[in-house]
């Protein structure tokens, strides 16, 4: 009859709602669907791994191995680069814990007044002004928080993210304030090395056919089944190119104005009769630095953010408004 | 008025919470953390205004010095590209640091200044940087508060 209690502390990724998955201890934090993530980094890897195989040899013999050296820095920039966007946290907001909630409740109804019954109470906004630019906060029925500027909801992963960009299912993860840099990066890197491929299985058709003749190096190149793998690599590389050249130049577009992917399919800056982006310095080289050699912001979400620390324990009673949930153990209780 | 809370810990322990009073973010220079050093009411008796806008500042003075887009941070983002951002591995950035030094500044407010009078300054990081929360422990000093009243209202209130 004795009761034997287990007590664990939770980390602070376990508590936090929402439809993300962790690995490693919290170190890992994705979005549930995964599938294309490993459509990107099969087709990466496979892709580079066609081209150190049967392409390396040749051009490092007749033209220079710094080639191949240069290639394998690159694709592993590349991979470094896909797996810190993957991996990390874009900037999630944690949710509104019952007190704030409650606290945000109240703000609301005295700023409404009372509202007639049979009447629809007025939209949950707040304005502030930001450089002669009044912006409007939406308040978030899920997170019950009114939305920072820039901010957003991911639906896909159910969270408030920090100056939200896209949720893009190539990376599994949404892009925000945390790794946008890396995912920059990313697509800019990759289109390097897109075109490097491309360009060097060019170079090495073009110089085997100067060797040998066209026709023969049509049939000759290794790999002769019905499938010949540089000319898998050639299609691969050619609409790959386009779609990250094209990607990599919108984002950088993005970056030299300040904008994020959401303002600018919503059309928040544009138009006259929008107003003009606060939040731009009006100057591409300003704009740049920012958002490319700004602070690296903490993690909110991780256990590895400075401050550990949870809630100090409440011995005494606790007011109505928290839950079990801003306890910092969980106890499992085992009857023996 | 003023509490008579020997220590922190002591509070933490043995009295219960009131209320909690949250002070919000100041948008208005941008996303740039910042918190409003606008006194909150149900404060009034509780802390002098002085103390509270005079942390509050510090504690936007601090952020600002995290958030600053200077040598130092280009030198630092520079040098994590050029490694492909492993050696963040190994070293903290200065937001970590300055981070550190917050919640150093956040507990040592706490000990001399907050607990004495009965109330608990908790981390922004713990909040998501969205809010300053203060919560707010029973007053020894006066007799009988009832902390049920206002918190059966607010839960009610939907």
């Amino acid at each position: 009859m004795s009761a034997v209690m287990i007590t664990r502390k939770l980390r602070k990724w376990e508590k936090l709602p929402g439809k993300n998955t962790f690995c490693c201890d919290g170190r890992v934090m994705m979005a549930r669907q995964k599938g294309i993530f490993y459509l990107t980094l099969f087709l990466i890897i496979g892709t580079c791994s066609l081209f150190f195989a049967f392409e390396c040899p040749y051009l490092a013999v007749h033209l220079s191995p710094a080639i191949p050296v240069f290639a394998v820095l690159l694709f592993l920039f590349v991979i470094a680069m896909l797996l810190r966007t993957s991996f990390s946290d874009p900037g999630v907001l944690p949710r509104a814990l019952p007190e704030e909630a409650n606290f945000i409740e109240m703000e609301i109804e005295a700023a409404n007044g009372s509202v007639p019954s049979g009447q629809r109470p007025p939209p949950r906004i707040r304005n502030v002004q930001i450089n002669n630019q009044i912006v409007k906060l939406k308040y978030c029925y899920t997170c019950k928080i009114f939305r920072p500027p820039r901010a957003s909801h991911c639906s896909i992963c159910d969270n408030c993210v920090d100056r939200f960009d896209h949720h893009c299912p190539w990376v599994g993860n949404c892009v925000g304030k945390r790794n946008y840099r890396y995912f920059y990066l990313f697509t800019l890197t990759l289109s390097l090395l897109t075109i490097y491929i491309f360009a060097f299985n060019i170079v090495h058709v073009v110089m085997r056919s100067v060797d040998q003749g066209f026709l023969s190096t049509l049939k000759e190149t290794p790999g002769t089944y019905p499938f010949k793998y540089e000319y898998i690599l050639l299609l691969v590389c050619f609409f790959t190119l386009w779609s990250m050249v094209g990607l990599t130049g919108f984002h950088t577009y993005l970056i030299s104005l300040n904008q994020t992917t959401n303002e600018d399919i919503k059309g928040s800056w544009s138009g006259k009769n929008r107003g003009q982006n606060p939040y731009s310095h009006k100057n591409i080289v300003k704009n740049c630095c920012e958002v490319l050699c700004g602070p690296t912001y903490p993690s909110i979400a991780a256990e590895k953010s400075s401050a550990p620390k949870d809630d100090p324990p409440l011995a005494a009673k606790l007011p109505p408004l928290a839950s079990p949930e801003t306890d910092a153990e969980t106890s499992i209780v085992k009857n023996q | 008025m003023a509490t008579e809370f020997h220590n922190l810990q002591e509070m933490q322990h043995t009295a219960s919470l009131v209320t909690k009073v949250f002070i919000q973010r100041d948008y208005s220079e941008g996303t740039v953390c910042r918190f409003q050093t606008k006194f909150p009411t149900e404060l009034d008796n509780r802390i002098e205004r002085a103390l509270l806008e005079q942390t509050v500042k510090t504690l936007n003075s601090y952020y600002v010095e995290a958030e600053k887009v200077g040598g130092q941070s280009y030198l630092e983002g520079c040098l994590a590209c050029a490694t492909a951002y492993i050696v963040f591995l190994c070293m903290e950035t200065r937001y970590e640091k300055v981070l550190k030094k917050i919640s150093g500044y956040i507990q040592e407010q706490n000990e001399k200044i907050y607990a004495p009078r009965g109330l608990l300054l908790t981390d922004p990081i713990e909040r998501g940087m969205r809010v300053l929360e203060i919560s707010v422990f029973e007053d020894r000093g006066s007799s009988g508060s009832s902390p049920s009243s206002s918190m059966s209202s607010c839960s009610t209130a939907r």
